[in-house]
């Protein structure tokens, strides 16, 4: 990585990793790909968000499936560990709560594979700075 | 395969449960089934919408109506009007309190969304590990801008205007703080991150660290431009070492990209990041016992002034704020001063992490602009008090707030009106209590905490507690007096006066602030020798029942101190000079013979 000399060069990246990420998420091109982050707070790895986060791995690789799975901090929701937001190129994010392996593997069955959501999802109870 | 092209959300949240969501959702179902819409319409069943006062909600996709108070009986009109014919049921759709006007589309409405993410912007939603993701989020623009286009005078002065205040608990204004700092003299300058975070129950520093730990180094960096300073520090407790190794991935990203170190975006600015370890101990939070914790010292607070602005850090001027405080610098700077100065009450502005914890449904961090109700907070964002139990006090401020009654439930949460009402904002750590739990035991409890957590520096806390202790004790063992309650209040007030630091300044306040609004439970514990919540185990009192007891011998075989007796097939009896009052007879008795009072 070279340094960023200046603002206009940090500026140009923000726009490059943002289109980056809009292709990933709208999946205009053929490239796109199912994105799932598990939260990865401390709290989040004590109720077991790591197992989950490589059962999904190996799951989605095993069934050949093309996804991204991420990890993120602190969605919030203490009472729903372990938490997972899931994307579908198209779709708005949905994040589920109480992921286990269980239900790891019923969101990969049904709203990855099939498109139908499942139990378990928590909405969105929040305001963000751009709203 | 089913091709759904309607959705139907209930909400499973333990709020709506308890009002029957789960009927609704079965109503749903079969309705949809008869009428041979199970294969078009899927209902689900999701967590809590954060809008409990107006549950059970039923949200319908994709055309976002959103249903409150639903009944199982409502469930057929929703499914033959709005399912079917595609008439919103224009009774059960929400009424804006503003202007009584129904809101058919929940579309960008967020009428019901209490909570407004600005200090957890990014946290849950990047990678904290990569700092592409951080600056396709406009990250370090708020640095880039700041360094190219401002002068120090010209941000501190934003900060000043947005009416940010500490956000680890004295509220003191930030800009101020930030000017006091650039004033100083001195030729080397710090600024310093307090992470230590330590109340018990609370999370939101370390939440933000893990989540965003850019958003931190990205205001340091600001705070390093306007008071002069080229060296931060951030002082961490050795006991978060998620955050730890997240802050050092991220400090390490930062360099590489030349967001940190020397020469800044081409500017000449100059900034360095290192971090200090701390060992967990609560006194350090105090700015000044932190900065003595930082050179090596022992961690003991001294007598302010000097202020850390003027001397600090190895006696140079430093500039000491909190995790949260600096989460939020960079989006004041974004967004404005005014933008962010709309959000809050006359003299809190922004908005406060919280870390909700205790008996409550949905436990968790949240954020919430300051003026929410506590009881917003706790009945809408919390779900209410866990299995239909009721609410009894909410404990703000850790171990140096208060506990408030369900008569402070509608006091607008800021750092005046929690202060007015006998507790403090604190960090953020909000505890709630139900009817099971016993306020003197509560204040028992955080005065052990902060008993073992008191450096030892002057008398009053450190023998004075000690003394506060003694007399909780006391009154909990079932041998206190009415002078006793005199004496904790008289001591009490004197800690309060005379300590040297914020910490014993402050930390007879769960003992006062119990006294003040859990009176009759003390007076109970001294007259009556009786816990009301049944928590003080010296004070219970076991006996078996005559008439239930079948003699089966279980509590007799059970018991560990052989303080039961009796014949098989008679009735059994304790004995109470041997009970230790464990409890485990009542545990296995199958019969309810065994009486607790």
């Amino acid at each position: 990585m070279t340094k960023i000399k200046t603002l206009a060069d940090l500026k140009r990246i923000r726009d490059e990793v943002q289109s980056k990420i809009k292709l990933r998420e709208q999946g205009d091109k053929p490239d796109k790909l199912v994105q799932i982050k598990v939260s990865m707070a401390t709290c989040g790895i004590a109720s077991g968000a790591k197992e989950t986060m490589t059962y999904l791995i190996d799951e989605l690789e095993h069934q050949g499936i093309d996804a991204v799975v991420t990890q993120t901090g602190c969605m919030g929701y203490c009472f729903a560990e372990p938490t997972i937001e899931l994307t579908i190129p198209g779709k708005e994010p949905v994040v589920y709560g109480h992921v286990g392996k269980e239900k790891a593997l019923e969101i990969i069955e049904k709203h990855i594979k099939l498109g139908e959501m499942v139990d378990g999802i928590i909405p969105v109870s929040y305001k963000t700075i751009d709203e | 395969m089913a091709d759904y092209n309607m959705h139907v959300l209930v909400c499973g949240g333990t709020g709506c449960k308890a009002s029957e969501s789960e009927q609704i959702k079965n109503n749903f179902k079969k309705y949809l089934s008869e009428l041979g819409l199970a294969d078009e319409v899927q209902v689900i069943t999701t967590g809590c919408f954060g809008f409990c006062e107006k549950g059970p909600i039923v949200k319908i996709l994709p055309d976002n109506t959103f249903y409150t108070q639903v009944t199982p009986k409502d469930v057929w009109e929703i499914v033959e009007e709005h399912i079917v014919k595609g008439r919103k049921v224009k009774h059960l759709l929400y009424k804006d309190p503003k202007n009584d006007h129904l809101i058919p589309d929940a579309t960008g409405m967020d009428f019901y969304k209490k909570q407004i993410r600005i200090a957890l912007r990014n946290c849950g939603f990047i990678n904290p590990e990569n700092v592409e993701e951080y600056i396709a989020r406009d990250g370090y623009a708020a640095l880039g801008t700041c360094l190219s286009e401002k002068t120090p005078e010209e941000v501190i002065q934003v900060v000043k205007d947005s009416g940010l205040r500490g956000r680890g608990g004295g509220g003191f204004p930030t800009g101020l703080k930030w000017e006091l700092t650039r004033k100083a003299a001195g030729d080397q300058k710090y600024v310093v991150c307090n992470a230590d975070e330590g109340d018990p129950g609370a999370f939101m520093d370390r939440s933000i660290l893990e989540g965003d730990p850019h958003s931190v180094i990205e205001a340091m960096a600001i705070c390093g431009y306007c008071v002069g300073a080229d060296k931060g520090l951030v002082y961490i407790r050795a006991e978060y070492p998620l955050a730890i190794q997240r802050l050092k991935v991220a400090i390490n990203q930062a360099k590489e990209y030349g967001l940190l170190g020397t020469d800044i975006l081409g500017t000449g600015f100059h900034f360095d990041i290192e971090l200090k370890y701390g060992a967990g101990a609560f006194v350090c939070g105090e700015e000044t016992a932190l900065i003595h914790s930082m050179e090596g010292l022992r961690g003991e607070p001294t007598v302010k002034p000097p202020f850390p602005a003027e001397s600090g850090y190895l006696g140079k001027p430093t500039n000491v704020n909190n995790v949260e405080t600096f989460a939020n610098i960079p989006v004041i700077i974004n967004k404005g001063a005014a933008w962010f100065s709309a959000i809050g009450t006359e003299k809190s502005k922004g908005t406060k992490v919280f870390a909700l914890a205790g008996n409550i449904n949905n436990v968790g961090l949240i954020e919430v602009p300051m003026g929410t109700t506590l009881r917003e907070v706790i009945y809408d964002i919390g779900g209410g008090i866990k299995d239909g139990k009721e609410f009894k006090s909410v404990q703000t401020g850790g171990p140096s707030g208060g506990c408030l009654t369900k008569d402070f439930l509608d006091v607008p949460i800021d750092y005046d009106n929690l202060l007015k009402a006998g507790s403090m904002m604190g960090s953020g750590g909000m505890i709630v209590m139900d009817e099971g739990d016993c306020m003197v035991s509560i204040a028992k409890f955080y005065l052990e905490f902060t008993l073992e957590e008191s450096c030892g520096k002057c008398t009053p806390c450190r023998i004075g507690n000690k003394r506060l202790h003694e007399i909780l004790d006391k009154i909990t063992s079932g041998k206190g007096t009415r002078e006793d309650l005199d004496r904790l209040r008289i001591l009490g007030n004197v800690i309060k006066d005379t300590s040297l630091c914020g910490l014993g300044q402050t930390s007879p306040n769960p003992v006062l602030s119990t006294l003040d609004n859990f009176m009759d439970e003390y007076l109970a514990h001294v007259d009556e020798h009786k816990c009301p919540a049944g928590q003080c185990k010296k004070l219970l009192h076991y006996s078996i029942d005559d008439e239930k007891c079948t003699g089966c011998t279980l509590c007799f075989r059970n018991c560990p101190v052989g303080a039961i007796s009796g014949e098989k097939r008679s009735p059994h009896y304790i004995d109470q000079s041997l009970c230790i009052k464990c409890g485990v007879c009542l545990e296995k008795c199958k019969f309810g013979a065994v009486l607790i009072r």
